[in-house]
């Protein structure tokens, strides 16, 4: 019996068409998969499924979810549908939660609205429940709350919800994607066993074509609003028919070709960098306890190299950062770039400080949105001691700006105007204008589209073969990193568990840790011998 | 928790203490001195060596301070230069009305506030919604004296309801509270155009949180939810405000005491400015900061009680 069939759904909000005559049939106990680039229209058909739609938009077609047209149903009916039949699990755990409601009473929650239980009875269920998904009560008490928990325990949380009255479809819209890649793995098996256990239908919206390709039994792939093909997942994985679908996949392995490296002389230098962070006081007397998130950091990072930086999230990864930038003193150890510190005193060395930029992760948020692309990128013009003025700035403007592929006219506009790919470029520009020795990618290209990734990475590869860049890459995506970096270094916990080359610590992992984000780092299969995986 | 209330009760004594020093300071820095400025230019010479002994200007300043502080704990305030009575009688008399008319107040607006601010943000955009921020709007524009005047007109005078102002003492409860019903709803309905604004635009930033999302996908209808999950998280702000209200409805009903010829602390103060009766004009400024200040420290214990994360921090 099919669990659900979405038949010619178009939407439309406030006049403009968003999905466009979906139509997508999947089994109960099946995983099936949406995937597609952000605006492709994966979580407007997930929340058409739920009855959620946001406010104005009209839906027409038929969703038929186990005998009930959802787009037929009144409010109230959708209601006691949702939670009981479907459930859903969203992709921001931080913030999936009611902060002020321990993780007992919004589990019990769900059971209380739909049945006519008593208190204390809907408690043993969600005990049992958080139990079930990974929480179990001796550790994770009904009565914490969410901001005791950590991103992957309050993802449990969130399915623990969504699945206490084991619901017959489970929407997951990209329920792993903030998560560190072993809490991922670890989510990931917890919906598999889920689904057999339960013998529910999961529909996993996602961007992710290898967390696809692990655990999806078929995949849609929509784009602009269409599903533009859909197929059993290996049957997809060999035969792929639609271009836009080649390009996805081939976007998501893209693999750039660096120029070889030339000099090797020592360009910065740390040296056992330790770094505490005082904590509240536990007693009024006696010294102050402190959280070390740097331990006696060491290495180096020669000229004209690219050097990767992995590790999860808490691993020290941003405080080593600022160390880097000098924007924080550390409490050990030395940082010195070209032999000079670059912190001195109380402050940043600046003379230093100007052979240094920084890319951050989020296009949308690292710009002032009331100024013109070229103030925006002469920003690192006021480390020099002579800024260029006049033609001169002109100058430094167009030719950063052609570096990264935009042109000379794209000054004068806001920002705004740019998509989240041009705008990454545009911090590219502003990090090269003052010609630094080191850039430091910081998750640089973690919040792109694989397609606008792939042309990021291609810039930066195209970058190092018209003058040696040397840089540090930080990211959580392994596969990017191994793409884009000579050397890695591997962080764990505030120390660096493994360094080397990246191509010999990929292949051949030393360190328990390494091995262990390795393996749990899912992977599309070599789409070439597809075949032979089947 | 433990940590919090005591880190918050520490800091309520040093603001305190802080805050005597300051008040002491301005006074003491008052070109001539506290006695000249209050006899004015014209005193002679041996009745400002009366009040200078009398103020204990001719003790040094450690000194004065100290006894000033003692002096407060425990209840003695001085004597006031043109009542000659203890201020301490003094406050006591007008407090009994100013407090409860702030307390009456607050009580009023938040009863207004809090269903208009919930209801317009539950039907955001609709007539009701429009109608109530419109009136808020007007709420806030009003002068209160001139709303109390209005008031007055149409209750006392009109339809005789109410008496056009005086207050009858405690002794009848009833007919006392009847007497600051008018002041109340004057002071209110400013306050209340401003919380149910305040209360409005939290909620509705609530609602398009992550978690409200998380609760329509369990079932809540969109009321459930609102009142569920959204209503308590909105409450941080408006707290915040209710704490900032309650500190100008006790000193700020000057103009309205005025108005309604109420024998409350702000015709004290104007009164004793008036008359330049420094003495009690230190005292009822130190016993307002003294209620500021613990009025904020309830609002800090109430952010707990609402807030589960405050409770685990400093």
């Amino acid at each position: 019996m099919t669990l659900l069939t979405i038949r010619d759904l178009s939407v439309a909000i406030n006049g403009t068409t968003i999905l466009h005559d979906v139509n997508l049939t999947m089994q109960p106990g099946k995983v099936a998969a949406i995937t597609g680039e952000s605006g492709s229209g994966k979580s407007m058909t997930a929340l058409a499924v739920m009855g959620l739609l946001p406010r104005g938009a009209v839906a027409t077609g038929q969703i038929m979810l186990d005998g009930t047209d959802i787009l037929q149903t009144s409010e109230p009916a959708l209601c006691k549908m949702r939670g009981n039949t479907m459930g859903m699990v969203f992709q921001e755990p931080m913030t999936a939660l009611n902060p002020v409601q321990t993780i007992g009473d919004q589990v019990a929650e769900t059971i209380l609205i739909h049945e006519n239980t008593s208190k204390t009875a809907a408690h043993r269920r969600a005990a049992a429940m958080l139990e079930r998904v990974g929480l179990p009560n001796d550790r994770f008490p009904l009565s914490r709350y969410p901001h005791e928990l950590s991103g992957g325990q309050r993802q449990r949380v969130v399915i623990a919800m969504a699945i206490a009255l084991r619901p017959k479809l489970l929407i997951a819209d990209e329920p792993t994607t903030a998560l560190d890649v072993t809490t991922q793995a670890r989510i990931l098996d917890l919906l598999r066993d889920l689904v057999r256990e339960f013998d529910m239908g999961l529909l996993l919206i996602t961007h992710d074509l290898a967390v696809v390709s692990d655990i999806a039994d078929q995949v849609a792939v929509m784009q602009k609003g269409r599903v533009v093909e859909a197929a059993p997942t290996r049957q997809l994985l060999t035969d792929m028919r639609h271009p836009y679908t080649k390009a996805l996949f081939a976007a998501s392995t893209h693999t750039v070709y660096l120029p070889v490296r030339t000099a090797s002389v020592p360009l910065l230098y740390a040296k056992n960098i330790v770094r505490d962070y005082p904590l509240p006081r536990k007693q009024l007397r006696g010294p102050r306890p402190h959280f070390r998130a740097l331990d006696h950091v060491s290495f180096s990072i020669d000229h004209g190299e690219r050097v990767g930086l992995v590790g999860e999230s808490g691993c020290g990864k941003s405080t080593l950062t600022r160390a880097i930038l000098g924007l924080e003193d550390v409490q050990g150890g030395q940082i010195t770039l070209g032999g000079e510190p670059v912190f001195t005193g109380k402050k940043p060395n600046l003379t230093v400080r100007r052979k240094m930029q920084v890319v951050f992760q989020d296009p949308y948020g690292s710009f002032n949105p009331r100024h013109r692309v070229d103030r925006l990128i002469t920003e690192p013009f006021h480390l020099l001691e002579t800024p260029p003025t006049g033609m001169a700035r002109e100058v430094e403007i167009s030719k950063a700006l052609q570096d990264v592929g935009l042109s000379q006219s794209d000054a004068k506009k806001y920002i705004h105007e740019f998509s989240g790919g041009q705008r990454q470029r545009i911090a590219i520009a502003r990090a090269l204008i003052i010609a630094p020795e080191l850039i430091i990618f910081d998750e640089a290209v973690s919040a792109l589209d694989v397609s606008v990734r792939a042309q990021v990475l291609d810039l930066i590869a195209a970058l190092c073969r018209k003058r040696p860049l040397s840089y540090l890459f930080i990211s959580h995506d392994l596969s990017v990193v191994r793409s884009i970096t000579d050397r890695v270094i591997v962080m764990q916990a505030g120390k660096i568990v493994e360094q080397g080359e990246t191509e010999t610590v990929f292949t051949n992992p030393q360190h328990p840790y390494t091995q262990a984000l390795l393996a749990a780092a899912p992977q599309l299969p070599e789409l070439k011998h597809a075949t032979e995986i089947v | 928790m433990i940590r919090y209330v005591t880190s918050r009760l520490a800091s309520l004594i040093i603001s305190l203490l802080v805050a005597s020093i300051v008040i002491f300071a301005v006074i003491e820095v008052i070109p001539g001195d506290p006695a000249s400025f209050m006899l004015g230019v014209n005193a002679r010479p041996d009745t400002l060596a009366a009040l200078r002994s009398e103020m204990g200007l001719d003790q040094p300043l450690i000194q004065r301070y100290f006894a000033w502080v003692t002096g407060l704990l425990q209840g003695d305030f001085g004597n006031s230069w043109t009542y000659k009575t203890p201020v301490a009688d003094l406050i006591n008399d007008r407090i009994w009305v100013s407090l409860p008319l702030a307390v009456y107040a607050l009580v009023l607006s938040t009863l207004i506030a809090f269903p208009a601010g919930i209801y317009a943000a539950s039907r955001r955009g609709s007539a009701g919604d429009v109608t109530i921020m419109g009136a808020t709007q007007l709420g806030v524009a009003i002068p209160n004296f001139w709303f109390a005047m209005i008031l007055v007109l149409i209750f006392a005078i009109n339809l005789r309801w109410f008496s056009a102002g005086g207050f009858p003492g405690w002794d009848n409860p009833a007919l006392a509270l009847k007497s600051l019903t008018l002041p109340a709803i004057s002071l209110a309905l400013p306050q209340a155009a401003i919380l149910a604004r305040v209360m409005r635009s939290s909620l509705l930033d609530m609602l398009t949180e992550d978690f409200i999302r998380t609760a329509r996908a369990k079932g809540l209808s969109h009321r459930q939810a609102l009142w569920r999950h959204a209503v308590r998280n909105a409450l941080i702000p408006v707290l915040t405000i209710i704490g900032l209200q309650f500190s100008f409805l006790l000193a700020g009903g000057i103009i309205i005491e005025q108005v309604f010829f109420l024998p409350g602390l702000g015709r004290l103060i104007f009164q004793s400015i008036s008359a330049r009766d420094l003495i009690v004009v230190e005292s009822v400024v130190m016993l307002l900061v003294f209620t500021v200040i613990v009025v904020n420290f309830l609002v800090d214990m109430a952010y707990a009680i609402v807030d589960p994360r405050l409770r685990t921090k400093t």
